[in-house]
């Protein structure tokens, strides 16, 4: 659709309405390719494409693995920031790409997309999660309980679903434990997901596990390792307390002991 | 592997599909073998002392850079003589032992907090906080043994 406006706007000597009101940029997205089969040095590459603005980043990775180089590789599902499995660092800053709309992330420079930090990269975006979901199994994030199955629900007053209903929201997308500095010097931290899934259990009132969940955060390498640093909490892409979440965990500690 | 023998004569790259380059692996990682749970309380009091001696702290080395620096005349009114008629009260004698102890395990558990996030092998690890231990009793016990041995007439 694009090209034919741009020829009759040459021919008329002057820009068409309809080209002015056309929605499509020209953006730079400089992605850090990484592919062990060719070198062992990560290096930017940059690509260039004409985008609506309105469009999200992950629109623009579509655009650049489909038409321009298919070697690029990148994780993504469902693509509507459910699924947790694109995030990235954009801008030097650990967001979802199919969350971020480009015209947030000021297209006029070079937009910045490399891998999330602290894990092992794979391949260009792709990292290995399996550290990241050994810290979330090792907090136990399952419903434990004493006693004989209800044959109803477990029912919870409204107050009590309240408690916790923050950190239901965690989608396990890892923006949270990449942007955290304890975590990319020392793979042993629990990390800021593991704990904010801990937190779901700890404070649900139908849940029995709590102390031994407590105990594990307890250790040397759980909660006291936080820094308060916030870069968790900048970086939910579902806008949960993460910080907050943690220090909660702490006092849960504090009062237990004392 | 044998990725190191394979001759350099093919220029285009050392590495393809069988022989791709080492992955950059973080710093002690998260394994199934990872979790050995210690089930001390030795990092929750260590997070408390932290905050309790740091308002304490506020006070102490507040009152202590007040009378040395600012009230009766700031730094120059500072020799021996206004040391040891200090000394000579055991309620001074008490707030630089307080200070002295609660300053010196507060900046060593900051230290050993810094240095546990940021050395990368568990060897300088090792290394590092020992040294920070040895340098933290020397200086507190040297400091204790001035300030209850200190002797005013001493020539």
């Amino acid at each position: 659709m694009a090209t034919p406006t741009v020829d009759k706007a040459a021919e008329a000597g002057q820009p068409e309405p309809g080209f002015a009101d056309s929605p499509y940029i020209t953006v730079t997205f400089r992605i850090r390719r990484f592919n062990p089969e060719v070198s062992e040095d990560a290096s930017w590459e940059d690509f260039q494409l004409e985008i609506d603005p309105k469009e999200r980043v992950l629109d623009a990775l579509h655009k650049i693995k489909w038409d321009q180089d298919g070697s690029l590789t990148f994780r993504r599902s469902c693509a509507h920031g459910i699924c947790g499995s694109d995030a990235m660092r954009i801008n030097g800053r650990n967001r979802l790409a199919c969350k971020t709309l480009i015209k947030d992330i000021n297209p006029e420079k070079p937009i910045t997309v490399e891998a999330i930090k602290g894990l092992t990269v794979m391949k260009d975006l792709v990292v290995d999660m399996e550290p990241f979901f050994q810290a979330y199994r090792d907090v136990m994030p399952f419903l434990i309980t004493t006693g004989n199955e209800p044959t109803r629900e477990r029912r919870q007053s409204a107050e009590d679903r309240e408690r916790f209903d923050d950190t239901t929201k965690c989608i396990l997308c890892a923006a949270c434990t990449s942007s955290c500095p304890v975590f990319w010097n020392d793979g042993q931290y629990f990390g800021p997901a593991a704990i904010v899934n801990a937190h779901r259990f700890i404070f649900d009132s139908r849940d029995e596990g709590g102390e031994q969940r407590l105990e594990i955060l307890n250790d040397k390498d759980g909660v006291w390792r936080c820094r308060t640093t916030f870069n968790c909490t900048d970086a939910c892409p579902r806008g949960i307390e993460v910080t907050k979440a943690i220090q909660e965990v702490k006092r849960a500690l504090i009062t237990r002991r004392f | 592997m044998s990725a190191e023998t394979t001759p350099v004569n093919d220029a285009v790259s050392l590495y393809d599909v069988d022989h791709p380059a080492p992955v950059i692996e973080p710093p002690r990682k998260r394994t199934a073998k990872t979790p050995k749970a210690t089930r001390t309380n030795f990092e929750l009091y260590g997070w408390l002392f932290m905050r309790l001696s740091g308002i304490v702290l506020v006070v102490l080395v507040l009152g202590h850079l007040l009378i040395q620096l600012v009230l009766d005349g700031g730094v120059s009114k500072i020799g021996f003589a206004f040391v040891a008629g200090r000394w000579a009260s055991p309620f001074w004698q008490a707030w630089d032992l307080v200070m002295l102890w609660l300053a010196m395990l507060h900046g060593a558990n900051g230290l050993r907090t810094v240095i546990n996030d940021y050395a990368q092998r568990d060897n300088t690890r090792f290394w590092l906080k020992m040294l920070l231990y040895t340098a933290t009793v020397f200086t507190v016990l040297l400091g204790t043994l001035v300030i209850f041995t200190f002797d005013p007439n001493i020539r």
